[in-house]
């Protein structure tokens, strides 16, 4: 049976002449934003050894991601799977071009983080006061302000710092979230000095209506160049919801090799979108990814043997039964 | 009538640069619920006719509009619907919906006319190959066939709905050209089928290639007698979905639970879910006039049955939510 040969067929084949002279057209690029290192093992309920997860890197920079999410520098007693985020962050093989960043929660862990050469940083705010108590133990101002602090030593070091905001589209506390308090929390995270915000669907409860609405109130205050999509697929919607989003001019894109972390306000459910899927449809759609579709299925593949579950990618599920 | 749900104005078409199509959704879908004949067909386990027409009767108390519910298929080809007469008289038939059945050729009309069938469906391809390999004779063989069935059919006042598979893609031949899909829906459609059904038979579609057939497609055939067969065998379903209402199509056809796997890449998935497309058209405002909590209900039942997972994130996320 011959559909492998769809993975070498040029996305050229497929293409529709995508709108280049209509002006609204689709980005001709998308950059993807990795997290499965940090945001999907941190999510996983097996403990991963370190050599593992800097095996899992190394593969996915040999496979064209641009930006790959390496650890987390949050106390080991909260996130015991991110306890070796020095020895990952030193054993890591950095593909030049390539981005590295890592979550830092407060000041002292953006000291650590760049003792142990970390060269970007992401920090993490909600758009939910009730989430943001029940996470991280502080209203949404008071995390503002620590992250002030972080970005004021980030721009004296000369590292960038990336901005997620989460609950933009529910929080399992607060249920349904207002577009405007994101644009808020969002605008301030970009007048800090963070240089992308990424907005983060973590419930995945999102549809493309309430996405279209959301990317219109917060594109009013930052721009649609500093905007990624973080979108989860507990509801199976994240394809679409992405798809929205680039037709509204986004072009970054945060997704998890293999689909890798699951949604831990909905025990056994799906969490984040799978890497594969989302390059799948990007080159369907004849958009560049600088992504080896093929060597990224490797990486996935090789997690899941090490963590011992199935995929959570559509498309690697299609292909290895081939 | 059209609602426009996102964006607030009128954009032109961005997968191609001829289309004057606006962004605006239906604001009705028609749910064609596929999974007691696509999807059981497709299933490995055989099920009693008792769960069979149980399903029917839960699926008739969703609301759903179109359920199909058996195939008068020759029981060597497809021993699961051996039992089709037995199905088709014994449910109950709700006065809301509609129950199609498919019939092959004449002798199946017959049969299904004879066990009380007030619809039936008639499958062609966009592939030769497929055609070929599937029911064993050329496009323009099937369409002889169909013809009779169709002429007679009209004659009896029982409507009849088209099927072309291979619509986005072939499992032998590949690529399929938009222009032969196109031809073959036209024909389906002036031999007098009142909806013609457009199959991505082994999932390989994605928005662009979706955009594109559609286009060529709706040159011949107008939209409201178009409904869209999406697999989600590469996770694509939903934003080709969603492509196909940004295009005009407000059909749209689904299996609960996502029954029926991929017949081409064992152990890939098939069908998409019923609940995930509801789930994705209630966010966005659109009516369907199903019940979601129903179909969840009714894709439990046949899991259960089945003995098998649901492929529905909708379903999965439900069920382990706190």
């Amino acid at each position: 049976v011959r559909v492998f040969s769809f993975f070498n067929v040029s996305p050229v084949q497929w293409l529709v002449q995508v709108g280049a002279s209509a002006g609204k057209a689709l980005p001709q690029r998308v950059k993807i934003v990795e997290v499965g290192p940090r945001d999907g093992l941190q999510n996983e309920k097996t403990l991963v050894p370190t050599e593992v997860k800097i095996h899992l890197i190394d593969m996915l920079s040999e496979a064209g991601l641009p930006v790959i999410e390496a650890t987390s520098f949050v106390s080991p007693e909260w996130v015991p799977q991110m306890a070796d985020q020095v020895e990952v962050m030193k054993g890591i093989n950095r593909r030049p071009g390539v981005s590295y960043p890592v979550l830092t929660p407060n000041l002292k862990g953006f000291q650590a983080a760049v003792k142990a050469g970390a060269a970007e940083v992401a920090i993490f705010g909600a758009a939910s006061e009730l989430f943001s108590k029940k996470n991280i133990n502080c209203s949404v101002d008071e995390s503002l302000q620590r992250f002030e602090e972080v970005t004021k030593a980030a721009k004296e070091a000369g590292v960038r710092v990336r901005g997620y905001v989460s609950c933009v589209l529910g929080c399992p506390y607060e249920g349904q979230v207002s577009p405007d308090k994101v644009a808020q929390v969002a605008k301030r995270l970009y007048s800090m000095g963070c240089y992308e915000i990424s907005l983060g669907d973590t419930i995945g409860v999102g549809t493309p209506g309430g996405m279209a609405e959301l990317l219109e109130a917060v594109s009013r205050e930052v721009p649609v160049d500093a905007l990624a999509v973080h979108c989860h697929d507990t509801y199976g919607q994240a394809l679409a919801n992405i798809l929205i989003a680039l037709q509204m001019g986004i072009s970054v894109v945060d997704s998890s090799v293999a689909g890798l972390g699951g949604c831990p306000y909905a025990q056994g459910a799906s969490g984040n979108v799978a890497t594969e899927d989302v390059v799948y449809m990007l080159h369907g759609l004849g958009i560049q990814t600088g992504v080896d579709l093929p060597k990224l299925m490797d990486a996935g593949a090789f997690i899941c043997r090490s963590l011992n579950r199935k995929t959570s990618s559509k498309v690697a599920q299609a292909t290895c039964k081939l | 009538g059209m609602v426009s749900v996102s964006m607030g104005r009128k954009k032109p078409c961005v997968f191609c640069t001829r289309c004057t199509l606006t962004h605006e959704y239906p604001e009705y879908v028609k749910m064609i619920e596929v999974g007691p004949r696509d999807g059981l067909q497709n299933e490995k386990e055989m099920v009693p006719t008792r769960v069979k027409i149980q399903l029917i009767n839960m699926l008739s108390e969703t609301g759903l509009p179109v359920i199909e519910a058996t195939s008068f298929v020759s029981s060597k080809w497809v021993p699961q619907m051996a039992d089709h007469t037995e199905v088709l008289q014994a449910i109950h038939r709700s006065s809301h919906a509609r129950y199609p059945v498919l019939t092959p050729n004449m002798h199946g009309f017959q049969d299904a006319v004879a066990a009380g069938a007030t619809e039936v469906a008639v499958f062609g391809s966009a592939s030769e190959t497929f055609s070929q390999k599937n029911i064993n004779c050329s496009i323009d063989d099937s369409m002889l066939k169909f013809e009779e069935v169709i002429c007679t059919a009209k004659q009896q006042q029982i409507p009849v709905r088209g099927y072309v598979s291979c619509a986005l893609g072939c499992p032998y031949e590949g690529p399929i050209e938009p222009t032969k899909v196109a031809e073959v829906v036209k024909r389906l459609y002036e031999l007098g089928c009142y909806e013609v059904s457009l199959g991505d038979t082994i999932g390989v579609g994605t928005p662009g290639s979706m955009a594109k057939m559609l286009h060529y497609v709706m040159e011949e055939v107008p939209s409201s007698a178009l409904a869209v067969h999406c697999h989600d065998t590469y996770g694509q379903a939903l934003a080709n979905i969603l492509t196909a209402l940004q295009m005009g199509i407000c059909a749209v056809d689904s299996s609960v639970a996502g029954l029926g796997g991929c017949p081409y890449a064992q152990g890939a998935s098939g069908n998409v879910s019923t609940e995930d497309v509801l789930y994705m058209l209630h966010g966005m405002g659109i009516k369907t006039g199903v019940d979601l909590s129903k179909v969840i209900e009714a894709g439990d039942f046949i899991c259960k049955a089945l003995n098998r997972k649901t492929n529905s994130k909708v379903a999965q996320a439900r069920s382990k939510s706190s």
